[in-house]
């Protein structure tokens, strides 16, 4: 278990773009009747994504209004997971695995390079660029050492080529997401030892062979569009930034627990039961 | 070995095409009207007669399972929950299978539905698997479009599929940690019985399967229960799909057959041991919730779940860590130790307050900085903890540090005489992980 609280600096308000909210009834249809609540993941999701990958105080309150639940039942929620960041982050938020399988393969070393560069976990560099946090394995071991950088994984890491990557996404040029080291995805680095009659020793060379890259992204409105880290995050305006870092400033001089009692109980469903 | 005419996951690695075309092109979605019409016994019975055992970790015959669901009622329909929430620290296999082939857990899920006699499914994919969930949510697109699922498909079975977003919490793959999770509350798991069969998400009948389970179903069913019983050692049948990290030459996922020799399977698709089979100290063949092997026990072990567990270990999800003789186990069993505290939802006490205090006094046997008398007293509190909680989380936290002492007992009280011999004054090492 961790404590987690809402940030002592919160925003006055927060509100859907109209595109988003139109997401959110998206995701909201998906579930049966009254069980509306089941979106409340999707739709604190949306509301992290939309306000710099953070989660204010203002946006759980709209999502218990739009779900129609009581606040302190999305509250609960939103401290629970340890995915939504309840204070701000650097525009490029960087999530190292630390766990066992990741330690074993030389994760020690990316966190060296962590915390001689951008500092001690969950402060943002002065330029707004970059925060990071140690988490639990986030399963790509085959991979390890690996970082998850916003919503993309970097794989293969050793202190050399993520230096690299971090210096590449300060000076906003292009990245390869996932392996850093050349392989596709989980296959044995020097060749397949399966899979061979389908795809060649190197994986390019069989009659199944196909051409798309497995780390693309795909976005449903604009499909076969490719997304690319440095396309669509221009690097940070200093405005955000220098407001980004005053907030750090007051934050590191005390987070005095300010937020309301999270409770223990968990009981009353806030959806009615569809008994017959 | 396995021929590749015989593996499953034939896009296993991304090489092909993971859209509706390059998987139908390998074979998926072929003849599923077919299946679908031979009917809910049938299928349950071929998945019987198969012999697969769960993938996510326990290893609970799936046709058996799929059997406990009750007879359709109108008024609570019954539910498929895919549970694909793969954070078991080692574990990176569901993750392949929802990136490069996802139309084979698609149609796995249509084919589970039949025999459930459910028409709604629900894959709860773990939060930080963005990408996933993206190539997923294409591939339900896809299926849609081609009318291959929804509510007058051509299969003739109406049956819809959505994709829940997780949010980060290992408890989550806990099953009904997972269904309260999809009910929107926090991932707390609830006391059994009732079990999901009878009170599940929303109060119906649910099943929650590994994606793994899921995907090779159809493949099961198309070949024939024979052909994977033909695979592995009696009552652990099938092909498995392995992932294997730690301090091997080539780190890799893989799809074998059960039973395959650890030393097999890592020669082969691994490279061998770094610095050689005399450098291997120990492994943990299920994931971290499993207790270590060491390496003389476990070097010429058959990979399946008999074997392991007569080794006091277990396949668990094929998680395959291997430790060379560099790796310090107390260490490698310490960080072990603080995920489980981190990964506690905090519902049972003994949990909740052993999982930080057993990762407390494992940082300072780290370090030596302990008296031999506390090793039992370790052993003495996992003991309290395991099958004193709701769910196995306090099983699987007190497990690896039973397996450290029971193997490496000796290089503890090693470490401690020697922090005895030559004591010093600094504050314990904390890891570097911030306080909580």
């Amino acid at each position: 278990m961790s404590v987690r609280r809402l940030a002592e600096i919160q925003p006055a308000s927060f509100a859907f773009t109209p595109e988003n909210a139109a997401w959110c009834d998206k995701q909201i249809a998906k579930y049966p009747e009254h069980r509306q609540a089941s979106a409340i993941l999707s739709l604190l999701w949306r509301a992290q994504k939309q306000h710099d990958y953070w989660l204010p105080k203002p946006a759980i309150e709209d999502v218990a209004r739009r779900l129609s639940m009581p606040y302190i039942r999305v509250l609960e929620v939103a401290t629970f997971y340890t995915m939504f960041n309840l204070e701000p982050v650097g525009k490029y938020f960087i999530q190292m695995c630390g766990t066992t399988p990741c330690v074993l393969a030389g994760s020690d070393d990316i966190k060296a390079v962590l915390e001689k560069r951008v500092g001690p976990q969950r402060h943002v560099t002065a330029d707004g660029l970059f925060s990071w946090l140690e988490v639990e394995c986030l399963g790509a071991c085959c991979n390890a050492p690996m970082v998850q950088i916003n919503d993309d994984y970097y794989e293969d890491l050793s202190a050399e080529n993520f230096n690299t990557l971090l210096d590449d996404l300060a000076a906003g040029r292009p990245v390869t997401i996932g392996s850093q080291t050349g392989r596709r995805t989980s296959e044995p680095a020097g060749g397949l030892t399966s899979l061979l009659s389908l795809y060649g020793v190197d994986g390019k060379s069989g009659p199944e062979c196909g051409t798309h890259d497995p780390n693309k992204h795909y976005t449903p409105t604009e499909p076969e569009a490719p997304k690319d880290v440095t396309a669509t995050q221009e690097p940070a305006p200093a405005q955000p930034a220098q407001a980004r870092s005053e907030q750090e400033a007051k934050h590191s001089v005390a987070q005095p627990e300010k937020t309301e009692e999270t409770g223990t109980a968990r009981t009353e469903p806030s959806a009615p039961k569809d008994k017959a | 070995m396995l021929d590749d005419k015989d593996r499953i996951f034939t896009n296993l690695y991304g090489f092909g095409d993971w859209g509706l075309d390059g998987a139908r092109q390998r074979g998926a979605w072929d003849g599923t009207k077919g299946l679908v019409e031979k009917g809910r016994e049938w299928i349950i019975n071929e998945m019987k007669a198969s012999g697969l055992r769960g993938r996510g970790g326990a290893g609970f015959p799936t046709g058996l399972k799929w059997s406990f669901m009750p007879k359709p009622d109108p008024l609570r329909p019954s539910y498929l929950v895919v549970n694909a929430d793969e954070s078991e620290p080692g574990t990176c296999k569901d993750r392949e299978i929802m990136r490069n082939d996802p139309h084979l857990l698609i149609e796995g899920c249509l084919l589970a539905c039949v025999a459930m006699q459910a028409h709604a499914c629900y894959i709860y994919i773990r939060g930080e698997y963005i990408l996933e969930k993206e190539r997923l949510e294409a591939a339900v697109e896809q299926c849609y479009e081609a009318n291959l699922v929804g509510k007058s498909n051509v299969h003739g079975w109406p049956f819809d599929i959505y994709i829940h977003h997780g949010a980060g919490a290992y408890i989550c793959g806990e099953e009904t940690a997972l269904l309260e999770s999809l009910e929107g509350k926090k991932g707390m798991p609830r006391l059994k019985p009732p079990f999901p069969a009878n009170m599940g998400l929303y109060g119906c009948p649910t099943t929650v399967n590994n994606v793994e389970s899921i995907a090779v179903a159809p493949t099961i069913l198309r070949r024939g229960a024979a052909w994977f019983a033909g695979f592995g050692a009696k009552n652990n049948a099938g092909t498995k799909l392995f992932c294997i990290s730690g301090h091997v030459n080539t780190r890799c996922n893989v799809e074998e057959a059960m039973s395959i020799p650890f030393r097999e399977l890592i020669e082969r698709h691994c490279g061998g041991i770094r610095g050689g089979w005399d450098n291997l100290l120990g492994v943990i063949p299920g994931g971290s919730s499993v207790p270590v092997v060491p390496a003389h026990e476990i070097i010429d072990a058959a990979m399946d779940f008999d074997t392991l567990r007569n080794l006091k270990s277990g396949l668990g999800t094929a998680a395959v860590i291997v430790m060379d003789k560099s790796t310090d186990i107390i260490a490698a069993i310490a960080r072990i130790s603080y995920f489980y505290k981190h990964e506690s939802c905090g519902q049972c006490t003994p949990c909740r307050e052993g999982t930080g205090w057993m990762w407390r006094v494992m940082s300072r046997m780290v370090e030596g900085r302990a008296q031999r008398r506390e090793i039992d007293m370790l052993l003495e509190v996992t003991t309290q903890i395991e099958g004193h909680t709701i769910c196995a989380l306090g099983d699987a936290a007190a497990w690896p540090i039973q397996g450290l002492i029971r193997h490496f007992r000796p290089e503890i009280e090693k470490r401690i005489d020697q922090y005895a011999a030559n004591p010093h004054s600094e504050p314990v090492r904390d890891f570097g992980i911030a306080a909580e």
